[in-house]
């Protein structure tokens, strides 16, 4: 089977009327994995966003964070599933939990630098207009470092999305049950369609995020975008 | 070991490591490659291709395009993309249905970072390097290319442990190095080989970045000489 191959059996399985309804179709396995994608990138961010933007505007425990942030990143999510799911049991807490893990030193580390990299001047002015500690942080550090806040939030959105086909190994839906199962029953359409709705949701959330940035940064600050 | 799983088996079994020290050693070696050589070919690729989208800015936007296209597939799904060409299994051509996937994520890291180290190069160096009579090619290499290399590494050492970790994802299509191990327990519902590849792969990832922060400060004598948090 070569690419184009490929290319029509996924637009075929795409098409067909029959994976568009009921349980196992697409629309119910969209949002389920978009469900299970936006409850770990929601807890994450809960734990994340005060953390880095509590480090960096006092600057105590950098080190720590970027270590922790840095060994996070290598635990491999699938072992950390599997073994969640061997101690535990098939269900939603083994997917949530490497998920979370996934997410966190994407959005720790960019908050961190963000909220640690705005200018020195930028505080003093603050200072000077009078604010305090709290008023400094959400005024003038938080809005300057909106940008790479969001990216960091992006980077860890998409990996989310990508890697939350791993919730078919605990038993559970979403996307990744048209790859698994189409694997296990040697069903490549389906694998390659259940793909291509990962890879759309991917760049959905990319653009999504476009509209999040024209949102929420500051008009002063567009066009000062950073990579990690 | 104390803690213990709910059915009163150990979480680890120590002498099941000693037991498998070859099976281990292995596996471990054989992970390496497949996690490495990615990074390597990313460097190979992603250098003239971010030296390119400097030159010819209207470059830049698809690249990045593409490259983060690539980014959001899931790693199993682009491993099989890769089957009907290398081939399943472990060891020789299969190996590339792994490799080869990687390297397009590594590409997804690499050239951004690539192009903002060339873009971070001052402007009066550049001149400077104009003045005493360099040409493009030899600016290129003996002075742009230099002051990159420490945003070249960081985006080599998050690629380097991104890849260290997705290889496990491998032995889903029956190559994942230390990935081997999350499969053999988790069908016998044994912890211990889980536990021990999670570990192995966060050493490995650790290692590789030790190799990585080494490698910069050979390479950019300079900062030494002075304090930086780099």
């Amino acid at each position: 089977m070569n690419l184009t191959d490929q290319i029509n059996a996924a637009w075929n399985w795409l098409t067909a009327s029959a994976h568009w309804s009921g349980s196992d179709g697409i629309p119910h396995r969209l949002l389920e994995h978009l469900g299970y994608s936006a409850l770990a990138l929601v807890i994450a961010a809960v734990i994340a966003l005060p953390l880095g933007a509590l480090v960096g505007h006092t600057g105590r425990g950098g080190f720590l964070v970027v270590s922790f942030a840095n060994l996070a990143r290598a635990v491999p999510t699938l072992g950390l599933l599997l073994l969640v799911v061997t101690v535990t049991s098939i269900g939603l807490t083994p997917v949530i939990i490497p998920l979370i893990a996934l997410a966190m030193p994407p959005i720790l580390v960019n908050t961190y630098e963000g909220i640690r990299g705005v200018d020195a001047d930028i505080k003093d002015a603050a200072e000077g207009m009078g604010m305090k500690g709290p008023g400094v942080l959400l005024k003038a550090e938080i809005p300057v470092a909106m940008p790479l806040i969001l990216l960091g939030l992006r980077t860890a959105a998409i990996q989310v999305v990508a890697t939350a086909t791993i919730a078919a190994y605990a038993g559970i839906g979403g996307l990744g049950r048209y790859i698994v199962d189409g694997l296990s029953r040697k069903d490549y359409p389906s694998v390659v369609g259940g793909s291509v709705l990962v890879v759309l949701l991917a760049v959905i959330v990319q653009v999504a995020f476009i509209g999040l940035r024209r949102a929420l940064v500051s008009p002063g600050l567009r066009g000062s975008s950073r990579t990690s | 070991m104390s803690v213990l799983a709910a059915d009163g088996e150990p979480l680890i079994r120590w002498n099941w490591i000693g037991d498998h020290s070859d099976e281990l050693t292995t596996l471990t070696l054989h992970h390496l490659k497949l996690a490495l050589l990615p990074i390597l070919f990313g460097l190979i690729v992603a250098i003239p291709l971010g030296i390119m989208c400097v030159r010819w800015r209207w470059l830049y936007p698809p690249t990045l395009g593409v490259a983060n296209v690539f980014y959001g597939i899931p790693s199993l799904a682009l491993f099989m993309l890769f089957i009907p060409y290398f081939g399943i299994g472990s060891g020789g051509q299969a190996d590339f249905t792994i490799i080869l996937p990687l390297t397009l994520f590594s590409l997804s890291v690499l050239v951004p970072n690539v192009v903002d180290g060339l873009r971070s190069v001052p402007e009066p160096v550049r001149q400077a390097a104009t003045a005493m009579g360099f040409g493009t090619l030899r600016r290129l290499v003996q002075v742009e290319l230099p002051i990159a290399v420490p945003v070249i590494i960081a985006g080599a050492r998050v690629a380097a442990v991104a890849s260290i970790s997705l290889v496990s994802v491998g032995v889903l299509i029956g190559n994942g190095g230390l990935g081997q191990l999350f499969i053999d327990g988790y069908s016998r519902d044994f912890t211990t080989p889980i536990i021990v590849s999670c570990v192995l792969i966060i050493v490995l990832a650790l290692f590789s970045d030790g190799v990585l922060v080494t490698a910069q400060r050979l390479l950019t004598p300079w900062a030494r000489t002075r304090r930086s948090n780099g």
